[in-house]
């Protein structure tokens, strides 16, 4: 990280510190400040977390490993989560995987070679009357067909 | 996503409230009548637990503190699960409303909105929505004009983990630790959120209060059963032809709930979600209430084609993910049920090994620190009971004999 990235990091952690209250009740608001912006929580930002809750680093991590939206190591762009539970399992989820697979040419899980998209599972997204399901982001999609599903992911830039 | 505009028609829920008006005549009564109103209501917990909401709120009441916490618990994570979506999208209102009057009843002086993170599209809506509710004095100072009540609502973005339903985890998540369970007691109603008397409500229960300030306890008793007093918003999903959210009479059987939303050849209905019951045919005439086939909600209907293995593998793996890890039974068990229905669908088993998979499921539901590990082991219980025929005495036998 260059010493400007550093700096920008801190002065935005802590504008998110001032808006939501130096306080341990403070740490998930901020963590998801972070994420949303950043996609993800570098060492250096759970440093700087920590030092400004006054707490340590570990416990910022402890905190972030917990969550499933929130991660240490960079994602991508785009993240496309597919919901896997038992209503939009039984919607056929698995047709919408494997177009989506074949489409960005990539394994559930896995990153596409230019960083575009990553690929994962989700639990239950609560739109079961409306699956399958999928989240591109913060944006949901119900009632998906392969066709439709991977339409949506050409329109994401 | 779709957006319903149109009117739902129903009983106690869906029987029209405007804005405003249960906080108003909650403000014209004493704290005493509303606690009593509420306990003659005989209104029972919506998440899942059916825990009296009057014993929650008068403990708190009860408890000498300069600070109270409402928490509305909208961690709706139980797979099969979208009432409290519709809720918060359609009826934020009744949600809200019953907030105040929760924060009044007990002399809190902050509510606080457990939204889970999968739900973050609602988040700016219901921001804006607490913003209007500010404008027309129904949060913040001198509420409707009562001198000295002050109350308002924030909203807190959870990050995906079913575990955070569970009250005290929710409170924990809150704090800024892993969501992980506490020891119970204390309860959150003397020692919760910043160890403070907390009131954490479903948001289908707080939605019901305003309805029972405005309309009164006998109103709402006329409708259900005894025990079970008042109606359900039930989420329906699976092999039907309407799915959606139906308010229904708590008592309703389930075979009328599946002739209502157009369910044919229907093997089994799996009761409250994943930590629910999985019932087969001969269980159909029984009633949805807290004394019978209890349920946070979740409808979940299976056809005559549907693979009941694959359903439990299906469920399984949700717990085996989200089990927080922090107690052994759960950690360790959900692994060995997922383990044992993988040996099943390969035909690679001994009935007494499976036996034994049974004995730790109860002990799983005895021995777990909260919900998840205590309801966790239903499924895979209720399914190898009432689905033994189709499970071992078709394909996945016949194949490992092959």
């Amino acid at each position: 990280m260059l010493v400007e990235e550093k700096n920008a990091m801190t002065e935005e952690i802590e504008q998110l510190v001032k808006k939501f209250g130096k306080k341990r009740s403070a740490l998930l608001s901020i963590l998801h400040g972070i994420q949303l912006k950043h996609r993800h929580i570098s060492e250096y930002a759970q440093q700087e977390i920590a030092r400004l809750l006054d707490i340590h680093p570990v416990e910022v991590y402890s905190v972030l490993s917990f969550f499933a939206f929130l991660n240490a190591t960079t994602k991508d762009r785009n993240l496309v989560r597919i919901c896997q539970t038992i209503s939009c399992d039984m919607k056929n989820k698995e047709n919408i995987v494997r177009a989506v697979e074949r489409e960005l040419n990539i394994k559930i899980g896995q990153t596409t070679s230019d960083n575009k998209f990553t690929v994962e599972y989700i639990n239950c997204l609560g739109l079961c009357d409306e699956g399958p399901a999928m989240a591109i982001n913060d944006q949901v999609f119900t009632k998906l067909t392969p066709e439709k599903a991977v339409k949506l992911l050409g329109k994401v830039k | 996503m779709e957006t319903k505009t149109k009117k739902r028609m129903g009983a106690v829920i869906f029987s029209g409230y405007e804005r405003g008006t249960a906080i108003k005549k909650a403000l014209s009564m004493n704290r005493e009548d509303i606690l009593l109103e509420i306990r003659e209501s005989k209104l029972r917990g919506r998440g899942g637990a059916g825990f009296p909401t009057s014993t929650k709120w008068m403990l708190s009441a009860a408890a000498l503190s300069d600070e109270k916490f409402i928490i509305c618990n909208a961690d709706e994570g139980e797979p099969g699960t979208f009432k409290d979506r519709v809720l918060l999208i359609e009826y934020p209102e009744l949600v809200f409303d019953g907030m105040v009057i929760a924060g009044y009843t007990i002399g809190a002086r902050q509510g606080i909105v457990y939204l889970r993170g999968e739900y973050e599209y609602l988040y700016k809506p219901l921001q804006d929505y607490l913003e209007t509710m500010r404008n027309d004095n129904l949060l913040g100072k001198d509420i409707l004009g009562k001198k000295g009540f002050y109350f308002d609502i924030t909203i807190f973005l959870g990050a995906g983990a079913y575990v955070c339903g569970e009250e005290t985890a929710l409170i924990e998540s809150l704090e800024g630790h892993r969501g992980e369970a506490r020891n119970r007691p204390p309860y959150p109603v003397n020692t919760g959120f910043m160890g403070k008397p907390t009131i954490v409500n479903n948001v289908e229960t707080l939605a019901t209060v305003p309805h029972i300030i405005v309309k009164g306890s006998e109103w709402y008793k006329k409708h259900g059963t005894g025990k079970s007093t008042g109606s359900k918003l039930f989420s329906v999903s699976g092999d039907c032809e309407k799915p959606g959210v139906y308010e229904l009479l708590w008592g309703t059987k389930i075979s009328d709930l599946l002739d209502l939303v157009g369910a044919k050849n229907t093997k089994a209905v799996q009761v409250g979600g994943a930590s629910g019951f999985c019932y087969n045919k001969t269980h159909f005439d029984r009633a949805l209430a807290y004394e019978d086939a209890a349920t946070g909600g979740s409808i979940i209907i299976f056809n005559e084609g549907r693979d009941m293995l694959r359903v439990l593998d299906n469920f399984m793996e949700f717990f085996v993910d989200e089990s927080c890890g922090q107690c052994t039974p759960c950690r360790i068990g959900n692994v060995k049920l997922l383990e044992g229905v993988k040996m099943i669908q390969k035909g690679e088993f001994t009935f007494a090994y499976i036996n034994k998979l049974k004995e730790l499921g109860k002990s799983m539901q005895v021995a777990s620190k909260c919900g998840l590990g205590q309801s966790s082991s239903n499924a895979f219980l209720s399914i190898l009971e009432n689905f033994s025929e189709e499970i071992f005495n078709s394909q996945n036998g016949d194949s490992y004999e092959n």
